[in-house]
């Protein structure tokens, strides 16, 4: 076993009513690893079955969402033995800080690996107020 | 089982629903078995089977597959991310480390005809059924 406090079942998406699902398919929540760094945040997904075509990023004011699609190949004319896990499309909604850079977001996808770099935004540069002395 | 194109409305068989369909019949009968990682589907006909895992983001050279009689033997591992110094964990749910699962097959199967691709971080299994675990096809003579 991997980890130890690992589940290994999928977790179906959970759908608000916000979200009206026009694809008659089971959509899941992918497992993400954030990583917080100095210059940027990353956020990698696990998306197996997905490549970058068929991964949609969208970004509305600071909720950051990503919806990808799975078109697996299911075995023509061969019988379903073993069940362990669904297939679905992958969905997931992060809020993001004020300070992403949202001009140099970066997106990849490798071996069913989406992986998203946020750079984070200079910060404003402080002003310096010189006070004078009252006349 | 009848292999059908059509269900019984008559309409093209969409192999999601099939899926689906199947899906529900395995976890009714209680055949959805323990959840090890990785989680695997396994599909047979008669003389092959497929088996289907979901392995993201591994080094093929990292997936060793072994199969005797009918079993199948999946070992792997995938590591973590490498952090610069100044980064940390916000979250971490994805799996890293080792694992080891046996799967029973359906039927023995010819260890030299193991066919595995490795695609979008979905590993697929191909493997024929051993020709001496076939059933014998009984002719039938007419007086």
């Amino acid at each position: 076993m991997a980890n130890d406090n690992l589940d290994a079942r999928k977790k179906e998406a959970v759908t608000t009513e916000r979200d009206e699902r026009t694809r008659e398919r089971r959509v899941y929540q992918p497992a993400v690893d954030i990583i917080e760094g100095r210059v940027q945040t990353t956020i990698i997904a696990d998306v197996p079955g997905v490549d970058e075509s068929s991964v949609d990023i969208t970004l509305e004011k600071n909720i950051l969402e990503i919806y990808a699609k799975v078109d697996p190949d299911i075995p023509q004319d061969m019988q379903l033995a073993v069940y362990e896990y669904g297939i679905g499309d992958y969905h997931r909604r992060f809020t993001l800080s004020d300070e992403i850079d949202r001009e140099r977001i970066q997106a990849t996808v490798k071996n069913g690996v989406l992986k998203l770099l946020l750079p984070k935004a200079e910060k404003a540069k402080t002003q310096k107020i010189e006070v004078k002395a009252g006349a | 089982m009848l292999w059908s194109d059509f269900d019984r409305l008559g309409r093209f068989v969409d192999p999601w629903r099939e899926f689906e369909r199947m899906s529900r019949d395995l976890s009714r009968m209680g055949r959805s078995s323990a959840h090890d990682f990785p989680l695997v589907n396994v599909w047979a006909s008669a003389d092959k089977a497929v088996i289907t895992t979901e392995v993201a983001g591994m080094d093929p050279r990292d997936i060793d597959i072994s199969v005797a009689d009918e079993m199948l033997t999946l070992k792997g591992k995938r590591q973590g991310s490498d952090l610069q110094e100044d980064e940390t964990y916000h979250r971490r749910e994805r799996w890293g480390g080792q694992f080891s699962k046996n799967i029973v097959l359906p039927f023995r199967v010819e260890s030299s005809r193991v066919d595995a691709k490795y695609q979008k971080g979905v590993l697929t299994i191909s493997v024929q059924r051993a020709e001496a675990d076939k059933p014998r096809k009984i002719s039938i003579s007419s007086e």
